[in-house]
Order: C-alpha cells, then sequence, then structure tokens
C-alpha cells in the first residue's frame, strides 16, 4: 500500500476582516446604559472586543458583522434597542454561483483546513440547477470502506493522466507496445490558467508553489514560466497559446504540455512528441454544444488528454440557453463509452468547479479530474468584486500578498476539499475516485427520482 | 383566525410564575398552558411601537384579542408591547385594531425588518414563528404566517393535499383518531400503541442540553409516546420515563449496557443519519465534559467517534444477528432500525423486516439537528420525500407492507408533513428540529461553536445549561403537540378521513404544484 496521501493544513487567519454575514445594531439614543449590559453577554466575546477593536483602524461597523447570530443580546436587551440585520456587503459579494455564502465557506477552508461543520440540518433549496441536482449515494452496512477522514482503510484520490492503451499486443512474450507515458496526481484537481487580472504580486508564486507542495500540476502560459523559470518544474504545464511549425522546440524539456484546439492539432501534437516521445500533450477545447463530438474525433485521433473548459458558472459556451458541465459530461462520457473508446483518454474539466463537492460530481459524471482557479483566489481572499479587472484599486490589495501566506491559505484549502473528497467518497463506498469516473449509478439525479416518485403519482412535470 | 384560549395578558415572555413547577417526575399533564418564550425582547413578523404620548388609557389593552398590550393588574402604564404576538395589518378588518383605536394615535404598527434575518429557504421565519407560537398557546398561529410550507422549492414545500368538497355528515372530529401501533408483525411482543403519530427523535446526551432532553421525555410520557436516548447513553434521570424512552445502539456502543437494553419498550439500531449518511459521529473533546465522560465511559476531554457503519454488520445476515442478540436480552422490546436514504433504501427496508424488525426507520438527508458536515448534509442521499415512497410501494410489492412499521424523519417540521409523509405511505414521523425550535432554537447553526449553542439548547456548558428549565420545556412541547395533534385532526376531518391509519399511502388525496397533475 502506498504512503497514505495527507495535505497538512496550518491555520492561516485572513490579512483583512472577512466580510461577515450578520450584524447586531442599536439606536443608541434610546440605550439606559445599563451596568451589565446584555453585550457583555455574548457568548462569542463579540462585544468583550469592542473596546480594543475601536482603538485599531479596523472600524467598528467592520467587525460587528462577525456576530454568530445568536440573537441572545438583540432579545435581552432591557430597552429592546438592537435589532439583527444582513450586512448589505455580504449580499453583494460573488454573483448567483459565487454565492456569499460559498465565499464565505470557501475563506473559512482556507484559513483553517478544516472541512466545514454546521448543526441543524440543511436548509437550503430542495435542489438546484446543475450540480445541485444531483445527490451522492450512501451505503448502509455493506461497503469495503470505512470510517471516511478517520479512516483506518486507505481511500485513494490519486487519478493518471495521459493516454492509455485499449488493449495490449503481445510478441514473442513481450509487449509489442511501450504504453503511452502517464502521468499520476494524487488529487484529481489540477490548478488552470489562473486569469490575467489575478496574476499579480506573489500570485502565482503562491500557485506554483502551493501546487507543488499538494503534489498536483499547474497550467502556466509560456509568458509566466520566462518570468520566473527558464525550465519549467515537473509539476508545470505549458500552454502553448499559437504553437507554430517549429513546435518541436517548444515547451522546452516539459514533460507535459497543453495546446488549444484547432483543425492541425493532432499533427501539432505529433511534432511536439518528437523530440520528446514520452511527453504528454493536452488539448484545450471551449465547451460548444458540440464538443462530444469533436472530442470523439480527437480520441479516435489518438489524443492523449482533453480539457473541457466551461465559463466560471460551468456553463457550455457559446449557446442561449447553455447546458451545464453536469450534462455536457455525461453527454460526452456516454459518446466515447459507445465507441469504446472511453478509456483510452484522460478528459479534465474546468470552469464552475467551486467547491469539493463539484469535484466528486464532474467525475461521476464522466470527468476523470478537474482543474480550478476561481476557488485558489478565493482562498487568498479575494471577493469577486471585478474591480481589477476594470483596473482599479483591489479592496484586499491582492498584489501585496506575501506568497508564503498565500501557499498556506491554498494549501488549507486542498486539504479542506481532500477531506471532504474522503467524506464522500467514504459514504459511497468506493476506495478510489479512479472508480467514481462516469458511476452515474453511485449518484442520483433529481429528474430521475422526481420521474420515478412524483412522475408516477402526478404525470407531467410543468416545463 | 386563532384567538387565544386563555388569558395571555397575565403571562408575558419571561416572568417567572409563566411556568408550571412541579416534581420533574411526576405524571406529566397534557393540559395547555400558557409557556411564554424565554426572552425578553420575541422576535415576530410586527413591530408596535408605543409613542411617549401615550396616556395609558388602556383601550389598546382592551381591544387587542391577541394579547400584545398587557398592564399587569394594579400598575399604571402598559407595558412595552408584546409586538411578536400581533397578526399585522390584517387586524384593520376585525374591528379590533388597537393602533386605530387608540384615541392618542400613540400606536404605530410596521414590519419588523429582524424577522426577514431569521430561518433559511426550509425553515422560514413563518415556520420559526408559527412552530414558537404553538408551543407558546397550544393553538395553531394566525393566518398572518405561512404555517404549512417553506421556501426549499421541492419536495413538502410542492405538495399539496386536494380536499373533497365537503366531509362525509356523519363525521365528528371526536372521533378521529391519531393512534398509531407501532408492532405490526403480530408476534408475540407488545402490541404499542402511541397516540399521536409522531415521537421525538435521538439526541444525545452530551450534545443536549439535558433539560431539554428530560422535557422530551415528559412530552413522550405525557402523549404515550417516545424519545429516544441517541448514541450518547442513558441518564440516570430517563430512568422514571423508561416506558417511553428508546433505547439507541449505535455504531460507538456508547452506554449500551444489559440494563438500558432491558428497561427499553423499543431498542434502535442507528445505522446511518440522514445528516452525515454514511460518515461517522464525531463529539468534540469540548463538549465531553465530567458527566458526558462518565456515561458514555470514556476519558474526560477527548474527542468521541463513533464510527461508521458497524463494524459487525456487513451483511443482512450480521444485521439479523444483530437484532437477535438485542431480542435475546430483551424479550419484550420492539425492534427498530434507523437508516438514511441511499438509493437502494426499499431493499434496505425489506432486510430490515426479514431480520426481525418491527420499525424501518428512514432518515433522509436534509434534517437533523446535530452537527454534521455541510457537504454531507447538502448532497449525501436523497431527501426523504422520494424515500417514502420508494419503501412503501416495495414492502406492498414485497406483500409485506402491513407487517412493519414505517417511519419517517429528516425534515418534518409541522403536522402538515407528517400527514403528507404519510399520504406518501409512512406509518409516521419522528420529529427533531421542530422540538428545538419550540425549546427557542433558531437555526442559526453554531451548534458546534465554542461552548456549544448560545441558547443553552445544544450544549453541555454549566452556565448555558441554564438558560433552560425542564418545566418549561415540559410545557412547550406539550403545547406544540397539543396544537399538533389538533391540526391533523382537522387537516383529516377536511380530507374525510375518521383516523390516520386512513390517510396512509393516499396519495390521490396530493397534487404537486410542479406537475400537471394528470395520470
Ligand atoms: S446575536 Fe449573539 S453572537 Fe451576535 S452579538 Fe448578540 S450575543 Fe453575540
Ligand atoms: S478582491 Fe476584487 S479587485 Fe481584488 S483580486 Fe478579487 S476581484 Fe480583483
Ligand atoms: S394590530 Fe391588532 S393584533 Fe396587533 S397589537 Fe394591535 S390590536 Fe393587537
Ligand atoms: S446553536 Fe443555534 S441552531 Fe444550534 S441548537 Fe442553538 S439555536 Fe439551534
Amino acid at each position: 500500500m502506498p504512503a497514505k496521501y495527507v495535505i497538512h493544513h496550518t491555520p492561516t487567519k485572513p490579512r483583512f476582516r472577512p466580510v461577515g454575514k450578520l450584524g447586531i445594531v442599536d439606536w443608541r439614543e434610546d440605550c439606559s446604559s445599563c451596568h451589565n449590559c446584555v453585550k457583555r453577554d455574548c457568548v462569542y466575546r463579540l462585544f468583550r472586543d469592542e473596546a480594543d477593536t475601536l482603538r485599531d483602524e479596523i472600524g467598528y461597523l467592520d467587525y460587528i458583522y462577525q456576530c454568530k447570530g445568536c440573537l441572545n443580546c438583540v432579545q435581552n436587551c432591557t430597552k429592546n434597542i438592537l435589532t439583527r440585520v444582513v450586512n448589505p456587503e455580504y449580499r453583494r459579494l460573488g454573483d448567483s454561483y459565487y454565492t456569499p455564502d460559498l465565499i464565505l465557506t470557501t475563506w473559512y477552508q482556507a484559513e483553517t483546513g478544516k472541512i466545514p461543520v454546521s448543526g441543524s440540518g440543511y436548509g437550503g433549496p430542495f435542489s438546484g440547477p446543475g450540480f445541485d441536482s444531483m445527490w451522492t449515494d450512501m451505503s448502509e452496512i455493506v461497503r469495503p470502506t470505512r470510517d471516511g477522514i478517520h479512516g483506518r482503510e486507505y481511500i485513494s484520490t490519486s487519478v493518471d493522466i495521459g493516454r492509455k492503451l485499449s488493449h495490449l499486443e503481445f510478441a514473442d512474450g513481450q509487449l509489442k507496445i511501450d504504453p503511452p507515458p502517464l502521468m499520476e496526481t494524487p488529487l484529481p484537481v489540477i490548478i488552470d490558467r489562473i486569469p490575467l487580472h489575478w496574476r499579480r504580486g506573489a500570485v502565482m508564486t503562491a500557485v506554483t508553489t502551493a501546487a507543488a507542495e499538494i503534489g498536483t500540476l499547474v497550467v502556466l502560459g509560456e509568458s509566466d514560466i520566462l518570468e520566473k523559470d527558464a525550465s519549467p518544474r515537473g509539476h508545470v504545464i505549458p500552454f502553448l497559446e499559437s504553437p507554430d511549425a517549429s513546435a518541436a522546440q517548444q515547451g522546452g524539456s516539459a514533460p507535459f504540455v497543453m495546446i488549444p484546439d484547432r483543425p492541425d492539432v493532432m499533427a501539432l501534437q505529433e511534432a511536439l512528441k518528437l523530440n520528446h516521445p514520452a511527453r504528454i500533450v493536452a488539448i484545450r477545447i471551449p465547451a460548444v454544444p458540440t464538443v462530444a463530438g469533436r472530442v470523439a474525433e480527437l480520441v479516435r485521433d489518438g489524443a492523449d488528454v482533453i480539457h473541457l473548459a466551461f465559463d466560471s458558472h460551468g456553463r457550455e459556451l457559446g449557446e442561449a440557453q447553455p447546458r451545464h458541465m453536469r450534462d455536457v459530461l455525461r453527454d460526452t462520457h456516454t459518446t466515447l463509452v459507445k465507441l469504446g473508446i472511453r478509456d483510452e483518454v484522460t478528459l479534465i474539466a474546468s470552469g464552475g468547479i467551486a467547491a469539493a463537492e463539484h469535484v466528486i460530481k464532474a467525475i461521476i459524471c464522466g470527468a476523470d479530474l478537474v482543474a480550478i482557479d476561481v476557488p485558489l483566489m478565493l482562498a487568498l481572499e479575494c471577493r469577486l468584486c471585478g474591480e481589477c479587472e476594470r483596473g482599479q484599486l483591489c479592496p484586499i490589495a491582492l498584489e501585496e500578498i506575501d506568497a508564503e501566506f498565500g501557499v498556506r491559505r491554498i494549501v488549507n484549502l486542498m486539504a479542506a476539499w481532500h477531506s471532504q473528497l474522503l467524506e464522500m467518497l467514504g459514504a459511497m463506498g468506493i476506495r478510489e475516485v479512479r472508480r467514481l469516473r462516469g458511476e452515474t449509478g453511485r449518484c442520483m439525479f433529481f429528474e430521475d427520482l422526481e420521474r420515478d416518485t412524483f412522475g408516477r403519482l402526478f404525470g407531467k412535470r410543468k416545463s | 383566525m386563532s384567538t387565544i384560549p386563555y388569558d395571555l395578558r397575565s403571562a408575558g415572555p419571561g416572568s417567572p410564575d409563566a411556568s408550571p413547577a412541579g416534581p420533574e417526575y411526576a405524571e406529566v399533564s397534557r393540559d395547555v398552558r400558557p409557556a411564554p418564550p424565554r426572552y425578553r425582547n420575541e422576535i415576530g413578523k410586527y413591530s408596535i411601537h408605543r409613542a411617549p404620548h401615550c396616556a395609558a388609557c388602556g383601550r389598546c389593552v382592551e381591544i387587542c384579542r391577541h394579547g400584545v398590550h398587557v398592564r399587569p393588574e394594579g400598575y399604571l402604564h402598559v407595558m412595552r408591547p408584546y409586538d411578536y404576538r400581533c397578526i399585522g395589518p390584517d387586524c384593520k378588518d376585525t374591528g379590533c385594531f388597537c393602533i386605530d383605536a387608540c384615541p392618542q394615535g400613540a400606536l404605530k404598527l410596521s414590519e419588523n425588518p429582524a424577522f426577514e434575518t431569521l430561518g433559511d429557504h426550509r425553515w422560514t421565519p413563518d415556520l420559526l414563528m408559527s412552530t414558537s407560537t404553538m408551543a407558546e398557546t397550544g393553538r395553531p398561529a394566525g393566518n398572518h404566517l405561512e404555517r404549512e410550507v417553506g421556501a426549499s422549492g421541492g419536495g413538502f414545500d410542492r405538495l399539496r393535499f386536494r380536499f373533497p368538497d365537503s366531509p362525509p355528515p356523519d363525521l365528528r372530529r371526536e372521533d378521529i383518531s391519531t393512534k398509531l401501533p407501532l408492532n405490526r408483525r403480530g408476534d408475540s411482543r407488545p402490541g404499542i400503541t402511541i397516540d399521536v403519530p409522531w415521537y421525538g427523535g435521538g439526541m444525545s446526551f452530551g450534545s443536549t442540553n439535558i433539560r431539554a432532553l428530560l422535557g422530551k421525555a415528559r412530552v413522550a410520557k405525557a402523549f404515550h409516546g417516545f424519545t429516544c436516548t441517541g448514541e450518547g447513553g442513558y441518564p440516570e434521570r430517563f430512568v422514571p420515563y423508561k416506558d417511553h424512552v428508546i433505547t439507541q445502539v449505535a455504531t460507538g456502543l456508547f452506554g449500551v449496557r444489559e440494563e438500558t437494553i432491558q428497561r427499553a419498550p423499543i431498542v434502535e439500531f442507528k445505522y446511518a443519519q440522514g445528516a452525515k449518511p454514511g460518515l461517522g459521529g464525531h463529539l468534540l473533546g469540548d463538549k465531553n465534559t465530567p458527566s458526558v465522560a462518565a456515561m458514555r465511559e470514556t476519558v474526560v476531554g477527548v474527542s468521541l467517534f463513533s464510527p461508521f457503519p458497524f463494524h459487525s454488520v456487513y451483511s443482512v445476515e450480521d444485521h439479523k444477528k444483530h437484532l437477535d442478540w438485542i431480542a435475546h436480552v430483551n424479550p419484550r422490546a420492539l425492534l427498530s432500525a434507523k437508516v438514511s436514504t441511499p438509493n437502494d433504501v426499499d431493499m434496505v427496508a425489506v432486510g430490515i423486516y426479514y431480520a426481525g424488525g418491527h420499525i424501518v426507520h428512514l432518515d433522509g438527508s436534509y434534517g437533523g439537528t446535530g452537527a454534521a458536515p455541510n457537504v454531507a448534509k447538502k448532497n449525501i442521499a436523497m431527501p426523504i420525500e422520494y424515500a417514502i415512497g420508494r419503501v412503501h410501494q416495495f414492502l406492498v410489492d414485497e406483500g409485506i407492507r402491513d407487517q412493519v412499521t414505517v417511519i419517517a424523519s429528516g425534515g418534518v417540521r409541522t403536522p402538515v408533513d407528517v400527514a403528507k409523509a404519510i399520504a406518501l405511505g409512512a406509518d409516521g414521523c419522528v420529529i427533531g428540529t421542530a422540538e428545538l425550535v419550540a425549546l427557542g432554537c433558531i437555526r442559526c447553526t453554531a451548534c458546534e461553536s465554542g461552548r456549544g449553542c448560545a441558547r443553552g439548547i445544544a450544549t453541555t456548558d454549566d452556565e448555558l445549561l441554564e438558560m433552560l428549565d425542564v418545566d418549561w420545556c415540559t410545557q412547550r412541547l406539550v403545547n406544540l403537540y397539543s396544537a399538533w395533534q389538533q391540526l391533523l385532526v382537522d387537516l383529516l376531518y377536511r380530507l374525510g378521513l375518521d383516523s390516520v391509519g386512513a390517510l396512509r399511502g393516499r396519495t390521490d388525496l396530493l397534487t404537486h404544484l410542479d406537475y400537471e397533475n394528470e395520470t
């Protein structure tokens, strides 16, 4: 058995006070200055710190939104002058996909490295679009794995990247062909190319160092690499944006490169392997509606790895009514399975992977692994305000982060994700994430459950 | 419209004489008595502001039928309004509208902005408020609150009942039975029947305030129902209520001893729970206080893990052995198995029956009271609404539906949810969060932080435990159960059914708002 893969976390406080959800406000003019003001009794010592904090430059207002919302002070105040409010800044965080709640949860994981835990059941919507219309399965009694993260049995989250043989051929008792090269990552998550507006200060150093520490791979543009290291290290995947005829020379000695899809892409792949037969080439394809057909074509022509890029909300590109990657991946996976070529290629999905559960769900739908970017920026405290994209001042001064701080926060987030992957795999009774690929039998889709229960009783679902 | 059955004006929130006294082990009365909230400022949907130019004429005290304006005996001034009881602008049409009646024009009615910050999609502010109103008064809350459904957008929240034009003329409310028999096997074990088709779910000593747990045990006694130990052991203080306490055998086997098995009328095997299906339990070291450690026979301050699954059960045969073991230790106990809701939940249910179980307890994925990883609560296993129908149908097809009792839990918030679960095919329900909401839980979800629940519910912190009082908890739950029973009877009456048993599997009485409802 290989050594157990563990990601070590180190609690790392944020540099800026995170945007909180709830706050307590009072109408001071009615206050009777009670000797035993209810604020003193806050179990979370919120107001105990008030005096100290007021002297710092961190303002009072900034800070009242750290309330846990127990309402003790509000409900006990002698004059009933306290009330609870939702921080307007909290409401403004993120967007419909990267919701305020998701952002706060990501911050928590980046700070602590721990799985978010809470009491009192689930309070969210019954189901939702995309990944929110899938539930993963569990086994009551019979299952090979035990104990999830507290586990005594090893649950592997490793995946192999590269082309695989559909069958072996022997001659004279010897393997006739060399198996194509494979790379293994201990986590089914690699880091995608970080969009330009975030590549500031020590961000890229933090990202690449964190990738090395976790043991995963990171996609970098050629320019990013040349600035920093002339010879890309093993965990870097150079993205050759516009490779030309001299492709054979490109990508240095990198064992793994990524290229965009284009008509002559297979020739390009060949050229890139000319001097480096052990090199793996990934073809990045925008996930347009016809993508399944294109992927099948490329796999038949011998592609090693295909990277399907969705938009940041996990939607198809160039479509008025885009499908979610949930459906596109299922479609692509099934197309390949029907052609009998699914096992030959590695599928990477990116865009809209915002939480640990999305990793599991994307793999169930047919990806081998995923690539992420936005969650890492959230780990660095980004608020997704978009100011930097507009050339404005960043409220968290991302360009000033210390690389070590960035590494710790990213590693923490991945540690928390890893633990959640183990929890979900453990519950499903699956010991290897490799076995989860396309395993739709290990999950339940909203539309299937609805049809089998309510559809049977109430007929057609209204559209 | 709901009016109050007794004079609420005599009892305001927090007044010490508001809760009945008496030794906790005495008979528990099922009588409804006022049990006002324990906080001074209860948060309601509306705010009533009385301006300083109020002349204390007492007109509002006379006119309001909801106990908002109170002037205690011998007082000159009117108390600050108990505005959480106010029914809002609709009151204008009742002819008893204080705002219009005040000769000084000193009263102002507005929506309370803090109200909207309460709750979530499943437990909306209205459902929280309506539940605590029932716990206070023993009566349904007013129509100003949405009392039946939450805003989750699926499952129970989209199901509605189809009522006949008029109930049968000879049906009388007082003849409607809400009783639920739990032993349908026809074996030599007792035929236990409970008065209402729900009972209290397991919450362990160590996770929940013992006073809340005693309140649950006492209401179980009052309604000839049950509460459950959870997996934290059997506190001595439960012994007076032993006929109404289910001993839970969970994977950690904490506090499972011969005597705790032998005294239980029902023994429940917890295979899994909906909030964290497929995951083990985890009690943080901080909550493992000396009394908890003693109960669980462990070392103080050490985090306690309950593994998943039972490490002695890997097949239906193992499961049968497991049940046989308990059946042998206690020949009078009914056997229940609590499972979560995986894809093959129907097969699991059949397995429980064939191994000798009397009760199949399905715990859906959205419920639960204890702490659980968010990723599990949201994503693992199916919501209870789907599981009930599957299991019911499968048991019918197997020809064993009438030999086993199916209990549903995990997101059952109201008596209407209970009725929907039964119409989908369950026999009854287990409730948890609703009871805690009756005791003042606001679903802030911070049960695990620091010293535990800041409102004194999910905690073992000595100081925080003081926030609850056993009699108050009992009365709140008695009131809640009474109101629920009343609502259930009313619903059955409108459906034209003379018993809750007659509702089981009556999916023809349901519609779903997202479907065309034509098959
Ligand atoms: S509501 Fe609770 S957590 Fe928030 S400030 Fe008041 S006492 Fe503290
Ligand atoms: S916080 Fe705003 S400005 Fe700063 S990096 Fe994030 S999106 Fe850009
Ligand atoms: S508006 Fe009606 S219910 Fe509200 S306080 Fe006035 S009289 Fe009472
Ligand atoms: S901490 Fe909040 S959610 Fe948990 S029991 Fe207390 S009030 Fe309820």
